[in-house]
């Protein structure tokens, strides 16, 4: 009998039923995220198309649905991102180098350690309250676009810190190592060695932190940022809203027209997010290559 | 020979592991030394122990004295950083970094204060010729050093740690990742260095340290074994563990 002769099919045949079967229950899994996705994009797409004009750029919230526009809201978006990002990164990056490259591995550090982790999925509500407390009241910054990127600030610091670390500690050792036995100081090290070949990861990191305070309403709704808003912001201390509370605000209302008005907003500010995701992948792929 | 490594009663503690026992050794200076014995026998701790990168792994505790040329390197007035420039470290594994070959050169001497482009293109020449890896680099100095081959990386490793001019070169089983060629150019190269450079090497192959090194420093269990010419050590050794470790009974 030839070697290839298995006597047992009927057990082979058994495993690859098996087999087949996960294969077709994988694939439906996969299918229910993706057709919910689907059906949510068509839902929108069908309501807000037909208003997502330039009208909406331009205009200021009214009234009245054929005149209401986001532009205080979208530019109340950008600013804030513009006073976030630099704090964010600074103080996140900061934190993460300390944790892994300066930070002695002890119960303390790991304590920490688990406190961020801890952070990261704290509900963002939470976030707008400690802002309210703190910067609304405790500091007199009152209801303005500083309030409200720093509480934003809070709110992606531990998403920042975490991935941060995931960048840093995936440089290999041996690159310290190289640097240190050149007689390089720890900072030279972190800078000239160890931050070049995990800047692509943090940056992808910073991004998809920014584009999920982009999408947040819970915590600016929390520090009182307002719907109704017929100016640009003056300043860092002036009163100003964002677009998902915009959208809010539209959805709550009873006309027809002011829903379709927020499905575009929404349109919007999904390709906005997926702008800032494909910023984040070319990113790392540029920087991947040189490596 | 004048002694330049004066190592006295080393003892090296991994929290409670005793990594290494009373090591003392003297090291001659533009000489090839070479560590040898099983894994584990501390040959390789040792050697981090000359330019203190041990100091990296915590709970390291060191009792004992290692002088170079009469100071105490772990005494208070040496800065390891400046110990690190004057002993030089290339390690098992090449390790440039993911930067041209010119800036992985020049990092060292960067790390220093030199700024000036023009002694930086001189030190990045004379180092890459120092290595003899000058000829087969010089028109690509702007490529990664991730293009070059394993051994070509290794010898860049070299004239990296050349390039901040130090005294001693440490050398961490450099050619335990390279192939019988590029292994070959090392031991070579090792050869030309010697007359400018203290080489201290660890290797996992008896028959490098036989064909490379003028010194050989037998370990087993953190203890120095045996310590003598290598001619000597290697055709009448005088203790009975290295005959049997030279003779391939263990290890």
């Amino acid at each position: 009998m030839s070697i290839l002769q298995d006597a047992n099919r009927e057990q082979i045949s058994r495993r690859r039923k098996i087999d087949w079967i996960l294969h077709i229950l994988f694939i439906a899994a996969t299918a229910v995220g993706i057709l919910a996705l689907m059906a949510l994009l068509v839902n929108i797409m069908m309501d807000g198309l037909s208003r997502l004009s330039p009208d909406l750029f331009t205009n200021y919230p009214s009234r009245m649905a054929s005149k209401a526009g986001l532009k205080s809201a979208i530019v109340g978006s950008i600013y804030m991102v513009l006073i976030m990002t630099p704090i964010s990164f600074i103080l996140g990056v900061g934190a993460a180098i300390y944790l892994e490259e300066y930070a002695n591995k002890n119960w303390l550090t790991r304590l920490i350690q688990l406190n961020i982790s801890t952070l990261a999925g704290v509900p963002s509500i939470v976030y707008g309250i400690l802002g309210l407390t703190i910067f609304v009241r405790g500091m007199h910054l009152e209801r303005s676009l500083l309030s409200g990127a720093l509480t934003m600030t809070l709110l992606v610091l531990p998403i920042i810190i975490v991935s941060a670390q995931e960048a840093l500690r995936a440089v290999p050792r041996q690159r310290r190592d190289a640097s240190f036995a050149l007689g390089a100081t720890r900072w030279q090290t972190v800078s000239g060695s160890v931050l070049p070949s995990a800047m692509p990861g943090i940056m992808t990191g910073v991004i998809l932190a920014l584009s999920r305070a982009i999408g947040e309403t819970a915590p600016l709704v929390m520090i009182g940022a307002l719907t109704f808003v017929a100016f640009l912001p003056n300043g860092i201390m002036d009163s100003f809203t964002v677009m998902p509370i915009q959208i809010f605000n539209w959805i709550s209302r009873p006309q027809e027209a002011f829903h379709e008005l927020a499905a575009a907003g929404i349109i919007l500010l999904l390709g906005l997010l997926l702008i800032m995701n494909f910023a984040a992948i070319l990113l790392r792929n540029k920087y991947s290559k040189n490596l | 020979m004048n002694t330049l490594i004066d190592i006295k009663k080393l003892n090296l503690y991994y929290g409670t592991y005793h990594a290494l026992k009373d090591v003392s050794l003297t090291i001659p200076e533009k000489a090839v030394t070479a560590f040898i014995g099983p894994s584990g026998c501390g040959k390789s701790t040792l050697l981090r122990t000359l330019n203190r990168m041990n100091d990296m792994i915590a709970g390291t505790k060191i009792v004992g004295s290692v002088e170079i040329t009469g100071t105490d390197i772990y005494s208070n007035e040496v800065d390891v950083e400046t110990l690190r420039k004057k002993v030089g470290m290339v390690f098992q594994q090449p390790n440039p970094f993911p930067k041209s070959i010119y800036d992985n050169i020049a990092y060292g001497p960067r790390l220093h204060g030199i700024r000036s482009k023009q002694k930086l293109d001189e030190i990045v020449e004379q180092s890459l010729r120092q290595s003899v890896l000058w000829d087969e680099v010089k028109d690509y100095l702007k490529r990664s050093a991730f293009s070059l081959s394993g051994g070509q990386q290794q010898r860049l490793c070299i004239a990296r740690a050349l390039a901040v001019n130090p005294d001693i070169l440490l050398m961490d089983e450099a050619t335990s990742a390279l192939d019988p060629i590029s292994t070959l150019k090392i031991e070579e190269l090792v050869q030309e260095l010697k007359d400018r450079y203290t080489i201290v090497m660890v290797t996992h192959n008896m028959h490098q340290a036989a064909r490379v090194s003028d010194q050989t420093v037998f370990f087993l269990n953190g203890e120095v074994v045996e310590f003598s010419q290598t001619e000597q050590l290697f055709s009448n050794p005088t203790d009975q563990r290295t005959e049997d470790y030279i003779t391939g009974r263990f290890g």
